[in-house]
């Protein structure tokens, strides 16, 4: 095969699958605290919150979907493409609109 | 419901009445559709149809029928043209009535650029790109006749309104509040709607097909900057797809669920905002003009390297100059909307964006002149087609940068000057390049020539009858004719400039004729393609015979470089290649899933479309059910012995002689 | 294109990446998941736009019930967990060990689903649907359309497990398998974002 693919060991104990699970329960808990449980102003509960959905994304990608894997680049380049036209269709819109 | 009530709901309400001119485009109808079933009947060539067409996988076939379908559609969005212009031709006509007109222009727009063009474009890169990346295939061939009979399904049921229950009327754009259940109840809006969601879904198929296919499945030694220029376009318009499809399905779907469910997107009622949809439609409709247009500038490239027999110049250029074009569609869309009332900020950002994208634009035009500049020129019919497109373009997108100014637009908008810039750039760049590109691959397709001197002759007319048609646009514009009116008052000053216009529209249906006719005439008598390479081509399409065998290349190319092709024919290395010995092929097998699935589709689109659930949902259970049968599927396909291609290489290559 | 003989794998290599059919279609779904992105976008983007559309109809905070809400977000995510799993037994070519784990996956998405149709009923009940205002139409169009997505998933995988049970592990069901976990560690991602954009910012607005 001529491209340089790597791939993960997967003999063992399913070590990467086990600490993305508990990173995703620490994020998900701390949404809730920061929600529940802290007083911020609104504006920046939801910018923390929103950071941590986003960090959760990056530890799904990275230790379940094995996005690392295969052609990285072409699936990375995909995702950062579709990520930056949501931004653009999601705060374009609430700009926008918001005008109205 | 009784036999009296069924009566008047099929006259009052399923079948179209009304116009004689209705009358008559139905019996026409009928009439070709029986025509069609009687000569296939009589012929017996039902199973030939099924097994060579319907169930096809094969690119280059699914290339042909996209192109097919698409000609149709230029015919009937053309009709809807002519019909236009007969009613604008002098103030106070009454050939067509308001409704009547509004239907029209409605079917025109939607039909010419969904139906017509990006069918066309994606029919001629289906032939193309392919062969122009030495594959033997694409990607997913299953999916690509599911793209396929998707687009059909949707362009049917949309051409359905027509004769049962009513074309829709509210502009190809469909705004709510006016395409809300409210204002249009009945099913017309709602075969644009569904039409339009099948047809998209085939559409978002195709983009990614194309990616995967230019991504994974280029001849070895073909890095991405040893592509042909027309494959960069294919990548990047699918990548467009790709990312501005999904915002299209939300906006129809969102409508659809209003109109279906009384929900409150779109309405005013419940604190619904009728913007958002032109917000997330333009978000789509923006990105989709690029969809458009980079292919055509990627045959352009093509066409202008091979008949000025010199390498493009600045090909890295012309690369990035896509990519950043690509990027920027999805930064102006506001432009649309100017008018809407966003804040001075929001349209302040999206005129210079707008105005920005005009650069790389630029950059383009410069470097096919450069390419021309010192090439030895060859006026074919293609090349002729890829000229013409230069000057009227530039045309077109300077008035798009006059247009882009969001103060000046407050005076633009929705004026007839607007109707000549996207007129001008859709028609010298879009249905040029789909001209230029049939003349272009036309042997490669068919194994003969479209005829020169008729093929000049459309393109002096069209061209000509197409400023005649649309420079008195930007003037009656200016004087202040706005679009969709179904008639003007005398003694404004448009009467002139009108009926000039409605001269230049027949000269481009006539012009349109010739092009049929010479479809016709060629097939007949066209001038054989004996070498596969009747261009003296530069791309690897034109190394292999003419028809394209099914398998495409008996050897898979070693590419050297940059116009692959001419470096192994610099090299002499053609001869080569035959006294190697062949490998067997392995071809996918054909399949009547996606022709059925497509089918369900209809069905239950068309129940969707009458609000009769019980056969939206039937239809959708019979794509479930296909799509059961699919996974079970083992589809391994089927190997072509090394015999067999010895043979028809052998048989393709005697045939030449033989002449 | 030709598929490469099984006996020619390299032995790390896991089966779905074996052969060059494997490699494209996975591509081709990654690309299909980008798209998918925008299109949840698009319907973020209305819901966020409405977020006050309820025209003096009932608010998120008066109908939301977060507790349910919080117990379905855990229910997926230990399904992505146990959907990672099942991968992991994939590429140790271990049969029953994808099985079990797919089941279990498939059981908590069952589970999900029932509490979010519950969800949807309890608030109907309440006086909300799809008609109440415009904020409730983004609502309810958002989180169905996810729910929808699951739905569909659940059927898709239990043919795929239909398939390895047949067939056991090979190029074919290993790839397969692997894009229908792909599929499904996406919509959990979606949900992270529902939870987070919709649940969370409505009670905190």
């Amino acid at each position: 095969m001529r491209e340089n693919i790597k791939f993960e060991e997967h003999h063992g104990f399913p070590w990467k699958q086990v600490i993305g699970f508990v990173l995703s329960i620490i994020l998900t808990v701390a949404a809730l605290w920061v929600v529940f449980s802290l007083s911020l102003t609104a504006k920046a509960t939801i910018i923390v919150i929103l950071a941590l959905a986003s960090a959760q994304l990056l530890v799904q990608l990275i230790m379940f979907m094995h996005l690392s894997e295969h052609e990285k680049a072409f699936q990375i380049s995909a995702l950062v493409y579709g990520g930056t036209v949501a931004l653009i269709v999601v705060g374009g819109s609430v700009w926008l609109m918001n005008g109205m | 419901m009784n036999l009296s009530e069924i009566k008047d709901f099929l006259i009052g309400e399923f079948f179209v009445t009304g116009d004689p001119t209705i009358y008559a485009a139905q019996v026409m109808i009928a009439l070709t559709t029986i025509g069609i079933i009687f000569t296939l009947t009589y012929l017996k060539k039902w199973k030939w149809l099924w097994r060579e067409w319907l169930t096809t996988v094969d690119h280059k076939k699914i290339g042909i029928m996209y192109i097919i379908v698409a000609m149709l559609m230029l015919f009937r969005g053309g009709a809807d043209a002519l019909m236009i212009r007969t009613q604008l031709a002098l103030p106070n006509m009454d050939f067509l009535e308001a409704q009547t007109y509004n239907e029209v222009f409605t079917t025109h727009g939607t039909i010419m650029l969904l139906f017509m063009a990006m069918p066309f474009l994606i029919g001629l890169i289906n032939v193309a790109m392919p062969l122009q990346i030495g594959a033997r295939d694409v990607a997913f061939p299953y999916l690509n006749a599911l793209s396929f009979w998707l687009f059909f399904s949707g362009a049917m049921l949309f051409n359905l309104s027509f004769i049962i229950g009513g074309s829709p009327d509210a502009g190809w754009v469909n705004y709510p509040p006016l395409a809300g259940g409210n204002l249009s109840p009945g099913p017309e809006i709602n075969y644009y709607l569904i039409g339009l969601q099948i047809a998209g879904i085939g559409t978002l198929t195709t983009g990614i097909n194309f990616i995967a296919t230019i991504l994974k499945m280029r001849a070895p030694g073909m890095t991405l900057m040893r592509m042909p220029i027309f494959t960069w376009s294919s990548l990047i318009t699918s990548i467009i797809i790709l990312f501005a499809f999904p915002v299209l399905t939300i906006a129809l779907a969102l409508l659809t669920i209003d109109r279906l469910f009384g929900s409150h997107f779109f309405t005013v009622m419940g604190e619904g905002l009728p913007e958002m949809y032109v917000n997330l439609f333009w978000l789509w409709g923006h990105p989709e003009v690029y969809i458009l247009i980079l292919p055509a500038f990627g045959i352009f490239s093509e066409v202008i390297s091979t008949f000025a027999r010199k390498r493009l110049f600045g090909y890295k250029a012309m690369v990035y100059s896509m990519i950043i074009i690509s990027l920027l569609s999805f930064v102006v869309w506001v432009h649309h909307f100017f008018t809407m009332g966003s804040e001075p900020a929001a349209n302040s950002f999206f005129s210079i964006s707008t105005m920005a994208i005009a650069i790389p634009t630029g950059v383009k035009i410069f470097n096919w002149l450069l390419t021309l500049y010192k090439g030895k020129i060859k006026f074919t019919t293609a090349h002729l087609w890829a000229l013409g497109f230069m000057p009227n373009f530039v045309i077109g997108g300077a008035t798009g940068v006059m247009l882009a100014s969001a103060p000046a637009d407050y005076q633009y908008h929705n004026s007839y000057f607007l109707i000549s810039h996207f007129h001008y750039v859709l028609i010298s760049g879009t249905v040029f390049s789909i001209f230029a590109g049939l003349h272009y691959w036309w042997p490669k397709m068919f194994g003969h020539k479209l005829n020169e001197r008729l093929g000049k002759w459309a393109f002096w007319l069209f061209v000509v009858g197409f400023n005649v048609t649309f420079v008195p646009m930007y003037i009656v514009g200016l004087m202040g004719m706005t679009r969709r009116v179904y008639t003007y008052e005398e003694g404004l000053g448009w009467t002139t400039l009108n009926f000039i216009e409605t001269l230049g529209a027949y000269a481009m249906g006539i012009a349109f004729a010739i092009i049929v006719y010479n479809i016709y005439y060629s097939a007949r008598y066209g001038e054989r393609d004996k070498t596969g390479d009747p261009w003296d081509g530069r791309t690897l399409e034109w190394s292999i015979p003419s028809p394209a065998p099914e398998y495409n290349f008996a050897h898979v190319p070693k590419v050297k470089g940059l116009d692959a092709f001419w470096i192994m024919k610099k090299e002499n290395k053609t001869k080569k290649k035959e006294k190697e010995p062949y490998k067997p092929i392995h071809m996918p097998d054909d399949s009547g899933q996606p022709f059925m699935m497509s089918l369900f589709f209809f069905i239950s689109g068309f129940g969707f479309v009458w609000e009769w659930m019980w056969m939206g949902i039937l239809g959708l259970v019979g794509v479930g059910v296909i799509m059961i049968l699919r996974t079970f599927d083992k589809d391994e396909g089927y190997h072509i012995s090394s015999r067999e291609i010895k043979r028809r290489e052998r048989a393709a290559r005697e045939d030449r002689i033989d002449e | 294109m030709s598929k490469a003989n099984e006996s020619t794998i390299q032995k790390n290599i896991p089966l779905e990446y074996a052969n060059e059919e494997g490699r494209v279609k996975i591509i081709g779904f990654w690309l299909f998941l980008a798209a998918e992105i925008v299109l949840f976008a698009s319907l973020f983007a209305v819901y966020l736009v409405y977020l006050d559309r309820t025209a003096d109809g009932p608010t998120a905070e008066e109908i939301f019930e977060i507790k349910g809400v919080v117990i379905q977000t855990f229910l997926l995510l230990i399904s992505s967990f146990t959907s990672g799993l099942a991968t992991h037994e994939l590429r140790r070519r271990n049969t029953k060990g994808v099985v079990v784990w797919m089941i279990i996956t498939l059981l908590l998405g069952v589970s999900f689903l029932g509490m979010e149709i519950n969800e949807f009923i309890t608030y109907v009940s309440e006086g909300v649907n799809i008609s109440t205002s415009a904020f409730w139409s983004a609502f309810f169009v958002l989180v169905g359309t996810h729910g929808v997505h699951v739905t569909f998933g659940i059927i898709w995988i239990s043919f795929i497990l239909v398939q390895v049970a047949r067939e056991g592990i090979n190029t074919v069901t290993s790839r397969k398998l692997f894009i229908g976990g792909l599929y499904w560690h996406f919509l959990d991602v979606m949900w992270i974002f529902i939870f987070t954009a919709v649940y969370l910012i409505g009670m905190v607005l």
